[in-house]
């Protein structure tokens, strides 16, 4: 099982190194100059301004800069150590390739994501800030739907045919087809302007003392909540009906019922631990699913997420962020995967991981 | 060959291995199956008249609209923002129900009949749903369109030579897929501002991924079976038996991966017009529509305080939804109809 785990992290290496290539030269390929951007004020001259693109590397071959990005490496040709010498970087001049070496102490492999360009704070504390309030509204989003999807799924599949059966089989395509962003308009509409219940954005409601109010925040995630739930419920429906149907012909299940047993206890107890099996594979790649519903239903109800940030950072052009963002939306989605094929093997014997 | 073994069968000497005169049938091809089969799923075959008059709509969306309402999508009128749909009180007038509203509506509008009702500038809804539609409807076909030719040829060539380009590949679509690809839209669009010609050009190169991987499994099952090595055996090259052996096992793949892609690409066109980032304005898409839409949800009317921008938010929303759901259901039809061991999966 660890041999499985560490070759399978080994794996991950080239498709974290292609995440990074990607979107480094995706990033670098926009129009525009960030040092424009980030010297925008007038009084500042245009030497100064050559002085910050080549302390930031920006002068440089995108290959020299993606290095830079990458290990915090920076490299120089000839001996510019007496030219970086002020900065708390360590510098030494190899004479034998005529290269200068620095370390500027950062690098996506140290986990420096670098510096925002609009707020000038840490990437990683930008997006560190905003992972719980991501992680809160997508994990209550796919409870709510495994807690409602689930159940559904099963009990269409034992009344196959029903009225029942048709209604869940109909709401799991519509939900599949409806638009998340239009599904939260109009929930936004009936609950937040009509009905005037529920907030219509926000995690919370700000007030000066700060206090953590649980009523205010459950009233705050009802809605974007529901408009991922519905998404999840079409899903784990359409999927653990198809599963069930399988399980009930299987010869167990007979047994079971021969025995007696009740049918709520044949169909919850033996059916659906079998047919919940399977589920260990999609809720891996769901990852994927839950980081994109997170942007637009963020971006919708004012989430304070890393979807929006994303989504704004894209907007006003903070490429640092973006592509810190897209790092780490793409080594969960790599853990995502991997932690549901391990879970597959716990719960199944029958899978065997080599 | 259907048909060969179909009289073999029936006109053998020995007349009682043939069944009986009574049960005889026509020979089955497998399109034949497949057409028999949809012919009797009125779900699909109503999914397919409501794309199909869609798509008319749409293309004819400039005589429509100089027909209904007189005015094209784009023509502001500041005078006459917000009016609500005309539809309902013209009934009313006409029924003598209500003969006041329709005629004040019109005297308002300078004599246009906005049947759906005007946006925040004053356009038309129903012309800019219909040049909508146009649009929409184009990049989602088209951009589909490019997600199967390259998925196929893609998808086709690494799961028949497998090896060195396999994994060239399969490290590019894993790579690819590992970040959530509106994440990559988003950068994308954000980034090179699309107009429709390179939306469509984003989408398709970024969609193709999954149809790829589809392809490539069954190409891999393909080619494991005994006519592929026999057409080897032959001495067929490689392009003709993919050509001519692999590529038609893949159709009924191909053709409900199709119907389905077309859905979601609607879906994410929908999405990044919403967030502003897809088709710029004035160009009317369903999902740029509903753009900025939020604000006008909280618009009331001061006397009566009755929402007022309520018919630009429902009108696109529906139209999104069905033409997605119809084109779910169209590639749920097709995969029960060309594939029958799928059935009520």
């Amino acid at each position: 099982m660890s041999r499985y785990i560490i070759r399978r992290l080994l794996q991950a290496i080239p498709t974290l190194i292609g995440v990074s290539l990607i979107s480094f030269f995706l990033v670098k390929s926009a129009p525009g100059d960030p040092v424009l951007a980030m010297t925008y004020d007038p009084k500042i001259s245009q030497a100064t301004r050559e002085t910050l693109r080549r302390q930031l590397g920006l002068d440089q071959p995108l290959p020299v800069q993606y290095v830079r990005w990458l290990t915090g490496l920076v490299m120089r040709p000839g001996d510019a150590t007496a030219e970086f010498s002020d900065e708390d970087t360590g510098c030494s001049y190899v004479s034998l390739l005529n290269y200068t070496f620095c370390n500027s102490g950062g690098g996506v492999l140290r986990a420096n994501l670098g510096t925002s360009i609009t707020t000038k704070q840490p990437v990683w504390d930008r997006i560190a800030e905003r992972i719980p309030a991501t992680l809160e509204l997508t994990t209550t989003g796919l409870i709510i739907g495994l807690l409602l999807g689930i159940p559904l799924g099963v009990l269409s599949a034992v009344r196959q045919g029903s009225l029942f059966d048709n209604l869940v089989r109909f709401f799991a395509v519509v939900g599949n087809a409806v638009p998340a962003f239009w599904l939260a308009l109009l929930l936004i509409f009936l609950f937040g302007v009509y009905l005037n219940w529920l907030p219509a954005g926000g995690r919370r409601t700000v007030s000066l003392s700060d206090e953590f109010d649980l009523v205010d925040r459950l009233r705050h995630i009802t809605l974007p909540a529901m408009v991922l739930a519905v998404g999840w419920v079409a899903v784990l429906s359409r999927f653990m009906r198809a599963e069930t149907l399988e399980v009930l012909h299987t010869d167990y299940i007979r047994t079971a019922k021969a025995k007696g047993l009740l049918p709520i206890q044949v169909w919850f107890i033996h059916a659906t631990r079998n047919a919940l099996i399977p589920l260990a594979t999609i809720l891996g790649p769901a990852i994927t699913g839950l980081l994109a519903g997170a942007v637009i239903t963020e971006t919708i109800f004012a989430w304070p997420g890393m979807g929006r940030l994303t989504f704004d950072a894209a907007i006003q052009r903070d490429y640092p962020v973006v592509l810190g963002t897209v790092m780490i939306a793409s080594v969960l989605v790599i853990l995502g995967n991997l932690f549901s094929d391990i879970l597959y093997g716990l719960i199944d014997p029958r899978v065997r991981l080599l | 060959m259907s048909v060969k073994q179909a009289e073999v069968s029936t006109t053998s000497p020995r007349g009682h291995i043939g069944p009986a005169k009574h049960l005889e049938r026509e020979p089955q091809s497998y399109w034949r199956l497949a057409l028999q089969s949809l012919r009797r799923d009125k779900l699909t075959l109503t999914a397919m008249v409501f794309i199909l008059v869609l798509a008319t709509l749409a293309a004819l969306a400039p005589v429509l609209t100089d027909l209904l309402i007189g005015v094209g999508p784009n023509q502001t009128n500041p005078d006459n923002a917000l009016a609500q749909p005309y539809l309902g009180p013209y009934l009313k007038w006409h029924l003598g129900v209500d003969i006041r509203t329709a005629p004040r509506m019109l005297r308002e509008s300078g004599g246009v009949s906005h049947w759906l009702g005007t946006d925040q500038l004053g356009r038309d809804q129903l012309a800019r749903l219909l040049y909508g539609g146009r649009v929409s409807l184009t990049i989602a076909f088209v951009a589909a369109f490019i997600t199967v030719v390259l998925g196929v040829t893609i998808g086709t060539i690494t799961g028949y030579f497998g090896g060195r380009i396999d994994d060239l590949f399969m490290w590019f679509i894993n790579t690819m897929v590992s970040i959530p690809g509106i994440y990559l839209l988003i950068i994308v669009s954000a980034i090179f501002k699309p107009n429709p010609i390179t939306l469509i050009l984003f989408l398709g190169l970024l969609g193709w991924f999954d149809t790829a991987r589809l392809i490539r499994g069954n190409v891999f099952k393909v080619r494991a079976l005994d006519y592929v090595m026999a057409a080897q055996a032959l001495g067929a090259s490689a392009t003709r038996i993919m050509l001519q052996h692999v590529l038609p096992n893949s159709i009924p793949i191909i053709i409900v991966n199709m119907a389905i892609d077309i859905g979601n690409l609607i879906l994410v066109e929908s999405a990044l017009s919403f967030l502003g980032l897809g088709i710029q304005p004035p160009t009317a898409t369903w999902g740029s529509m509903l753009d900025r839409a939020q604000n006008l949800l909280f618009l009331r009317d001061p006397v009566t305080s009755a929402p007022i921008a309520l018919h630009l938010i429902i009108a696109p929303g529906i139209l999104i939804t069905l033409t997605v759901l119809a084109l779910y259901l169209i590639g749920d039809g097709l995969r029960d109809a060309l594939d029958p061991a799928m059935k009520n999966v």
